[in-house]
């Protein structure tokens, strides 16, 4: 009886306000826009029995589905939010490789101090690590005035509100996670396979190029996965950094909702970036698999 | 023995100085007297003042810090149960749709999470406010608490929770006196995981909380949409005051709990 309490408990509530919500969305993409409360038909009328179930199914269709491909808007967004999900994730990936590096190769003692301090701007709020950038970015930003007081400027530049600044925010606010699992893949290699390396006659490029760089693949995979997934239906960053011509489907959605009000329009959104993410998580856990068989 | 190379040296350096001056700026600046954000002007804390004096803010300070407990809290609790279930219950009908349930929600964009529990909570009649924040909040968090949670529970050795089974305790018994006390530190810092989640969270809450319940990164995003304030430089100051102290003091604390462990297993050996 306890085990089935147990079980139970967190078992109905995913069910009631993770899979029914879902499903609620799944069906309001298949309904119509319509000028009531709520915004969309058809209603599900219980008390019509049978019958009312089956025009409820009938008047379901793939309308909104169609127009989200009619309409240049929503796939220029989706690419446009691939796009800067798959160079972000790249550009994370340059900063954060050497970081990672830098303290796998760091003193013993130092290693939980530096892996604090990576950790340590996970805990503080997403949103003002992502507003410190506004000041900095700004034309009379830190960035420009410093720029121009060096003399390499001469005029400030336009980097606020724009895909630059959107790339900037998104390799800032995800750089913990790129660095973190490439450090832990880094900071198992032996340290003797590289001497036997650099007694066989390799340079010590070379050497890091054969053997560290391989065998941190799998952390690279992981972190650039970490980085990806999340990036891509991105809401705060875009609409903080970005400007009116950075395209992201996450903000696509959001304006969608809150602004024209058309929930099955918004819900045919969701289902389709669902679908989209599907195929980098599978392959996330699909690497992460490999990793632990690998180990264990 | 390993010593610091001039490369490594630097990478570390840009790196660091990439993840803290933009905070390290945001701080300096929260003293700034000018009203201009980019602008120094003099030393001064008038702008605390001035946060300190408007009601809006405190308000909204005051809900998110009620969400954020009721919310990790149930979600700690739920969570564990979760994680136990997952690695201790064995084969159970529908276990595979539940582990889906359970890692879903991390990888879950935000915006979906959000617009589905709100198209929920209208679909039954269920008015906006604090309560619709903590039931979302709690059901993205206890994820996470159950993923934290089951890895300390993958590595701990069962047959302590047998031997006190066989030793008479029920199972309530045994998972209170045995189990709860070794994976309490996991369970601790799930909870902390779930409170700086729900404080953080702007999007879900956005959807889900309505007019009457505006948390305080609803009321940041509002603000700062238009650009830099100093008020906000100085809540934000305080906000990462808060967390880096807090995380600072868990990390001192559990440095402290291994050490007197270790010098514990030294002395069992000696005897």
């Amino acid at each position: 009886m306890r085990r089935f309490t147990l079980i139970a408990l967190p078992y109905l509530w995913l069910l009631g306000l993770f899979l029914v919500p879902f499903l609620i969305v799944l069906k309001i993409s298949l309904s119509d826009l319509n000028l009531s409360i709520p915004p969309y038909m058809p209603q599900l009328d219980i008390s019509a029995g049978w019958s009312g179930l089956m025009e409820f199914f009938s008047e379901l269709d793939f309308e909104n589905f169609v127009w989200l491909t009619e309409d240049d808007l929503y796939w220029k967004a989706y690419l446009s939010s691939l796009k800067i999900a798959v160079v972000a994730t790249f550009l994370t990936l340059l900063v954060g490789y050497p970081v990672a590096y830098g303290m796998a190769r760091a003193p013993s003692e130092w290693r939980p101090t530096l892996m604090m301090l990576v950790i340590l701007p996970f805990w503080s709020s997403f949103l003002i690590r992502v507003y410190s950038w506004m000041g900095i970015l700004s034309n009379e930003g830190f960035l420009n005035q410093f720029l121009l007081w060096t003399g390499i400027i001469s005029e400030p530049l336009q980097i606020m509100n724009t895909t630059t600044a959107v790339y900037i925010g998104i390799v800032y606010t995800y750089l913990p996670f790129m660095i973190l699992p490439i450090y832990s893949a880094l900071e198992k290699m032996d340290d003797s396979l590289l001497e036997a390396a650099e007694d066989l006659g390799c340079s010590r490029l070379k050497a890091f190029w054969l053997i560290t760089f391989p065998l941190s693949r799998a952390g690279m995979i992981a972190g650039c996965f970490l980085v990806f997934i999340p990036s891509i239906g991105e809401f705060v960053i875009p609409s903080l950094l970005g400007g009116s011509d950075t395209l992201m489907i996450g903000k696509v959605l959001w304006e969608e909702f809150f602004n024209n009000r058309d929930w099955p329009v918004a819900s045919a959104v969701a289902v389709v970036l669902l679908m989209i993410l599907v195929i980098p998580i599978i392959l996330f856990q699909r690497n992460e698999q490999k990793q632990r068989e690998a180990e264990g | 023995m390993r010593r610091f190379s001039w490369f490594n040296v630097t990478s570390l350096t840009l790196g660091f100085a990439f993840l803290y001056v933009p905070m390290l700026i945001l701080v300096i600046y929260s003293f700034n007297d000018s009203k201009l954000v980019t602008v120094w002007a003099g030393f001064s804390t008038k702008w605390y003042g001035e946060l300190f004096q408007n009601q809006a803010f405190l308000d909204a300070a005051w809900v998110t810090l009620r969400v954020a407990v009721m919310s990790s809290t149930i979600a700690t609790v739920l969570g564990t149960m979760a994680a136990y279930t997952m690695v201790r219950a064995g084969r159970f009908y529908g276990r595979t749709l539940f582990s889906g349930m359970i890692y879903a929600p991390l990888v879950m964009p935000e915006v979906i999470t959000g617009l589905s529990l709100l198209l929920l909570f209208i679909g039954i009649g269920l008015d906006r406010g604090v309560v619709t924040v903590v039931l979302a909040h709690t059901t993205f968090a206890m994820c996470y608490v159950s993923v934290v949670v089951s890895s300390r529970l993958v590595s701990f050795d069962k047959s302590l929770e047998e031997a006190a089974l066989d030793l008479g305790c029920t199972p309530f018994q045994a998972f209170r006196l045995v189990t709860l006390p070794i994976i309490a530190p996991a369970v601790i810092s799930g909870w902390l995981l779930a409170f700086t989640l729900s404080l953080d969270d702007l999007v879900i809450a956005s959807f889900t909380a309505g007019p009457s319940a505006t948390t305080l990164p609803i009321k940041i995003f509002s603000s700062v949409r238009l650009g830099v304030s100093p008020e906000i430089n100085a809540l934000s100051t305080i906000m990462i005051g808060i967390v880096a102290s807090g995380v600072i003091l868990f990390s001192l604390i559990s440095k402290r709990n291994i050490a007197r462990a270790e010098a514990d297993a030294r002395a069992a050996e000696r005897t």
